[in-house]
């Protein structure tokens, strides 16, 4: 028995223990949190594979920044609101976990057949490239060569989205909407929850 | 390097891309529909890493740094739009959003 063995052993169970606790948790801070717990246990499963930087930045951006952010927005949109569980598509349910069954079957037999396939011969390749220049300068060589454009294209994505984010969630002062954020916060129940049916908003005119 | 074969990592990649799936279609709530979203954005970011260590090259990580700025990108103006659905609406309910179906 493989100290490695044990070590994604344990990755696995966790990674796939938080997920589906993701799944059946009620309160959206819980799922946030377990699904922290899965992006650490995939941290781990990167540095088994020799991934070093990957493994980090997973970490930092992945479980620090962008989790950060989505309990910043569940706090800010209300921790206590329960989601409505009443089903508009009774079929959904029970659909949606049978074909989702059939696609991890799916999944797994590719990924076992493609290995078989190709083999993992070049395996030791990567090793002699963390070796060698070390696996952040490996990455930063590709990065900054052979993905340069890409690279660049990122960075307009990333300024694109910030202000697409300003502009999405500014609040516009001069002519007040018809229902005033603070009283859209104070009003604990939604006003549509239960039956699951859409209901008109009043038309601006 | 890893005694564990990769099989088992698309295995494990595999599983958590279905149960983001299921999650998807199961859930009502917007915000944890998108923390599915990211779910089987990680999935995908260990067969990336996983394929990376099969070829014996470091493109596929190089993949996985790409995929990680898209969805800071999309985290960000998604969780944005949901703030101004919740503005408008105070749910963040799917089923409510759907003025503009058939």
């Amino acid at each position: 028995m493989n100290i490695e063995m044990v070590v994604f052993g344990v990755t696995f169970v966790v990674a796939l223990g938080s997920a589906l606790a993701m799944l059946f948790a009620r309160n959206a801070v819980h799922a946030a949190l377990f699904l922290v717990a899965v992006q650490l246990a995939l941290a781990v499963a990167f540095l088994l594979q020799g991934a070093y930087f990957i493994a980090a930045i997973q970490v930092i951006v992945y479980a620090g920044a962008i989790m950060v952010l989505f309990l910043f927005v569940i706090m800010l949109l209300g921790v206590d609101r329960r989601e409505v569980l009443i089903e508009s598509l009774p079929a959904q349910r029970g659909l949606a976990v049978g074909l989702g069954a059939l696609l991890t079957a799916e999944i797994i037999y590719i990924a076992f057949k493609g290995i078989a396939i190709v083999g993992d011969s070049n395996a030791p390749a990567l090793e002699a490239l963390n070796e060698d220049p070390g696996n952040v300068e490996a990455l930063a060589r590709a990065l900054f060569s052979r993905y340069l454009l890409p690279f660049e294209v990122t960075s307009v994505l990333l300024v694109v989205a910030v202000v697409g984010a300003m502009v999405l969630t500014r609040r516009i002062a001069a002519p007040a909407p018809p229902t005033h954020p603070v009283a859209a916060l104070q009003g604990d129940q939604a006003p549509d929850s239960g039956t699951g049916r859409p209901q008109r908003e009043e038309v601006p005119a | 390097m890893s005694a564990v074969a990769p099989e088992f990592y698309l295995a494990l990649a595999g599983f958590l891309f279905t149960v983001g799936v299921v999650g998807v279609l199961v859930r009502r709530n917007a915000i944890v529909i998108f923390m599915f979203v990211e779910l089987m954005l990680n999935a995908v970011n260990l067969t990336f890493v996983t394929f990376a260590r099969v070829r014996g090259q470091i493109d596929g990580q190089v993949l996985v740094f790409f995929v990680l700025v898209v969805a800071a990108a999309e985290v960000v103006v998604g969780l944005a739009i949901i703030v101004a659905i919740f503005r408008r609406r105070a749910s963040a309910n799917v089923d409510g959003v759907s003025l503009l179906r058939w």
